[in-house]
């Protein structure tokens, strides 16, 4: 496969996906997607492909982290912008993104037209039970090195944006820009 | 009248997109508060079920707006939900890895990173609150979700096995 569009910024990265590359690229990590795709992600990207270093996936991937929006969405723009600009990003968005649609457009039709039933309603339910259970070791991985490090203002932000959505059920935008501004001028004071 | 539900749902998931630190989950919280609570467009249970059918599907989690949207409206709505849940933190996303090189070294850059992480933390925690407030309401329920948070803490099981457990006691009608 040729390179479809010139890149028109250096890089240092031994190879160059084109655009096509690009989008079923992207296509194969949202389909293996399942619990987090950004191990697929980084071995196509890193290992297979080597389109990028290690380091330099890391470091993209750091910044996808931070940005609003999810990580790994966040990522294929960032990847594809670096090697193809507009096109390169929407190239690697919409494969990430178009066949997974496609998928939930089904189940929510099968859902609509099934979703009475009430064994499919117990298995859901028991299926949210686990996802919930998911979402705790989540927030408990994310948690350990918050008391390592030396962040020890870190925990009462948490607490607080927690209160302030789950409990009072203020809207996130309010939340967000009550508590940002303080947990990063908290962050630059300790740094 | 299908207009005013599009532009309203429009207006909705785009006023998040750039609030959703640590992701479509972290916004779970504030979906719920407005869907079900303030529009009525869903029932409680309607929603959890979105998002139990969203874990279990491949790619981002942030496709539930696109389950909702289909709810709400059809396919035009799944189209709307999604696009405009997404849309804004691209834009974001390809503007700032222009620029953010050039920032390598800052002190702020840290700090904006650092600062953060517990912020998401929080709305993270706060979305497996909300959900399980509506899911967990027997003994049954919650030994499910403490087993399948100490098994995913523990072990790198691959979560679609915990997902058939739960959908299994979930059919035998325990939880």
């Amino acid at each position: 496969m040729s390179p479809v569009s010139g890149s028109n910024m250096q890089q240092a990265a031994p190879v160059q996906p084109g655009l096509a590359e690009l989008f079923v690229s992207f296509v194969k990590v949202a389909l293996s997607g399942f619990g987090g795709a950004l191990p697929w992600a980084r071995r196509m990207i890193v290992e297979q492909k080597k389109w990028m270093t290690a380091q330099e996936f890391n470091e993209a991937f750091a910044l996808a982290q931070f940005l609003p929006g999810p990580n790994v969405v966040n990522f294929s723009v960032v990847f594809g912008a670096r090697f193809g600009g507009v096109p390169g990003a929407a190239a690697a968005f919409f494969g990430l993104m178009l066949p997974p649609l496609a998928i939930v457009v089904v189940l929510a039709a099968l859902y609509a037209r099934y979703g009475d039933l009430s064994a499919l309603g117990r298995i859901l339910s028991g299926v949210t039970c686990a996802a919930v259970g998911l979402l705790i070791a989540v927030v408990a991985k994310m948690a350990m090195p918050l008391f390592t490090k030396k962040l020890d203002w870190a925990p009462l932000i948490a607490i607080v944006a927690f209160i302030g959505v789950a409990i009072l059920r203020w809207p996130l935008p309010y939340v967000f820009l009550g508590l940002a501004p303080v947990s990063i001028a908290l962050a630059f004071l300790r740094s | 009248m299908h207009g005013g539900v599009l532009a309203t749902m429009a207006a909705y998931f785009a006023s998040l997109s750039l609030f959703a630190v640590g992701g479509a989950t972290a916004a779970i919280p504030d979906m719920q508060r407005f869907i079900v609570d303030v529009m009525h467009w869903m029932t409680a249970k309607q929603f959890t079920d979105a998002f139990a059918i969203a874990q279990m599907s491949p790619g981002p989690n942030v496709i539930i707006v696109a389950l909702i949207g289909y709810h709400v409206a059809g396919v035009a709505g799944a189209s709307v939900a999604a696009a405009s849940m997404i849309g804004p933190s691209c834009v974001l996303a390809f503007v700032v890895t222009r620029v953010w090189d050039r920032f390598k070294e800052a002190r702020w850059r840290v700090a904006v990173q650092n600062g953060l992480v517990p912020l998401s933390l929080g709305l993270i925690a706060a979305s497996a609150f909300v959900i399980a407030r509506t899911t967990d309401h027997n003994i049954a329920a919650a030994a499910v979700t403490a087993v399948t948070a100490v098994v995913a803490y523990t072990t790198r099981l691959n979560p679609l096995w915990l997902f058939a457990a739960g959908g299994i006691a979930g059919f035998a009608g325990l939880v």
